[in-house]
């Protein structure tokens, strides 16, 4: 369980966080909506330890994120970045493997090519993909690559920034589809930033909306729909009308 | 302007200058503190070696063999005025080992390394991928930071010896063929002259100069701003402040080695 009490950041004079309040049940997908610029990335960042809040604390299991092992914490957790932050000189299993390769849970280096090569075919990827290196690949086959990355050291929680950002609508879906079915499967903790409602729909068991700092509205997907907050409503139906005030 | 106004307008830039050293100084002791401490990256600092040290070779070599002759020429035209023309061999191996050779070779190698690493490292951060580094558990200052800092302290002076070697032989080149040299002779007045230190000092002067360009290349890329605007803007940062530290240090380090 991810809990976040009272969590601000600033970078400046902008003020991007300013309270958030947010709990992540375990084995729960988490999907955290909102408006370009607000902070959401940011929210995610903090949890991981990339970006250190200003004030408040956020806890794992209980345990606050910046006490104990960093290694140790940082094994639990898998990540896929907005624009798969693949890295260019390793060639794709490598990639994959990076984390099997290197540090506490090194193996032989043939073993963690096979299982690179399983987590390639889990995300749908051939295994010759194993041997070019990322900038062969299509947006989209970097999307994947980065998901069997995230994935391969089978983590406990896993976090998405921005899943679908630059793919087409296919692709978009294949790839809400596979991280529905990666976290279903492996029973882990989900946390998703994304301003695409139809990852929403299909990756959530819950959905925060972040706006102005803090955490305007929670729940249910299923309630998301039917919830009178008019924020939720305004950003679900790509409403120029309403609280969220947009630039024309 | 009043004068508080005059004094805040005055400050502010030192301040800022004062913080970035700090800044700067930071980022070194971390990066010397990694070098003793577990895990060690074999194989990225192996890279960087062939990419700092390999592959400079040519750039560097083609400077000295052009610096060497050029000095040559002007010893000879210089020493006429005195009739010390018959210094030619001496004063173009004691100007290449103690000076030319480490500060050109250090000026070439900022140039090509310095940029080459800010450019590769500050595309990893716009593009999210020293964030990444962290998240797989790896510390992105041993991993990027240390194996090419270590790499190029090592490389840069085998790089000025190598250079020192080509510049002489591109005196003795023009001193044989332009200069009426004889060439045992040239080569005798060389060797019988040059002392270990002014090749040891030049060497030493080198190992500096590969730190600070690394140094700058790892800080200005892994500290870039965003997009392409700040990697570019990186890039130059790296080998402007790398060619200004190397001049910088060369004359602290000459007053050091040879001041009396």
């Amino acid at each position: 369980m991810i809990e976040l009490s009272g969590v601000h950041k600033s970078f400046g004079e902008n003020r991007v966080l300013r309270g958030v309040d947010l709990l992540i049940p375990k084995g729960q997908s988490m999907v955290v909506i909102g408006g370009s610029g607000t902070g959401k990335s940011v929210l995610l960042k903090c949890v991981l330890g990339l970006v250190r809040p200003d004030r408040g604390t956020i806890t794992l299991d209980g345990v606050d994120v910046t006490k104990g092992d960093r290694d140790a914490f940082l094994a639990r957790f898998g990540m896929l970045f907005q624009g798969g932050a693949l890295f260019d000189s390793l060639r794709v299993w490598e990639n994959v493997a990076f984390r099997l390769l290197r540090g506490s849970l090194k193996r032989p280096k043939a073993e963690a090519r096979a299982i690179a090569v399983e987590k390639l075919r889990r995300v749908g990827l051939k295994p010759e993909v194993a041997d070019l290196y990322p900038a062969e690949l299509s947006g989209g086959m970097q999307k994947r690559v980065g998901l069997a990355r995230a994935i391969a050291a089978e983590p406990e929680i896993i976090f998405f920034d921005e899943p679908t950002t630059g793919l087409d609508p296919i692709m978009s879906g294949v790839i809400n589809e596979l991280i529905r079915e990666i976290v279903v499967e492996m029973g882990a903790t989900a946390m998703t930033i994304t301003h695409d409602m139809s990852s929403v729909r299909a990756i959530a068991d819950r959905v925060a909306m972040l706006h102005q700092g803090v955490i305007q509205w929670t729940g249910g997907v299923a309630e998301m729909d039917a919830t009178p907050d008019p924020y939720v409503q305004q950003f679900i139906h790509g409403r120029a009308d309403g609280p969220i005030e947009s630039v024309r | 302007m009043s004068l508080t106004g005059f004094l805040a307008a005055l400050g502010r830039p030192v301040l800022r200058a004062l913080a970035a050293l700090g800044r700067v100084a930071i980022f070194a002791g971390e990066v010397i503190s990694h070098l003793f401490r577990p895990p060690f990256y074999g194989r990225e600092f192996l890279t960087a070696l062939i990419q700092i040290g390999w592959l400079s070779l040519p750039v560097v070599g083609l400077t000295a063999i052009f610096t060497g002759g050029a000095l040559a020429l002007q010893i000879y035209a210089g020493g006429a005025r005195f009739n010390a023309e018959a210094v030619v061999p001496q004063i173009v191996a004691i100007g290449m080992t103690r000076e030319l050779g480490p500060v050109l070779g250090g000026l070439m190698v900022a140039a090509r390394v310095a940029s080459s690493i800010a450019a590769e490292l500050g595309t990893m951060k716009v593009t999210e991928q020293i964030d990444a580094l962290t998240t797989l558990s790896t510390n992105p200052m041993k991993y990027l930071a240390v194996p090419r800092i270590l790499a190029a302290t090592l490389a840069v002076p085998v790089l000025v010896a190598v250079g020192d070697s080509i510049g002489i032989a591109g005196g003795w080149l023009v001193g044989i063929s332009r200069l009426d040299f004889n060439a045992a002779s040239y080569l005798k007045n060389t060797t019988d002259f040059l002392q270990f230190w002014d090749v040891g000092s030049g060497l030493v002067k080198g190992a500096v100069f590969g730190f600070i360009v690394a140094l700058m290349g790892c800080y200005m890329g892994m500290t870039s701003g965003r997009g392409a605007q700040g990697v570019g803007a990186a890039t130059k940062a790296a080998v402007v402040a790398a060619s200004v530290l190397i001049l910088a240090s060369n004359y602290v380090l000459t007053e050091v080695f040879f001041s009396a």
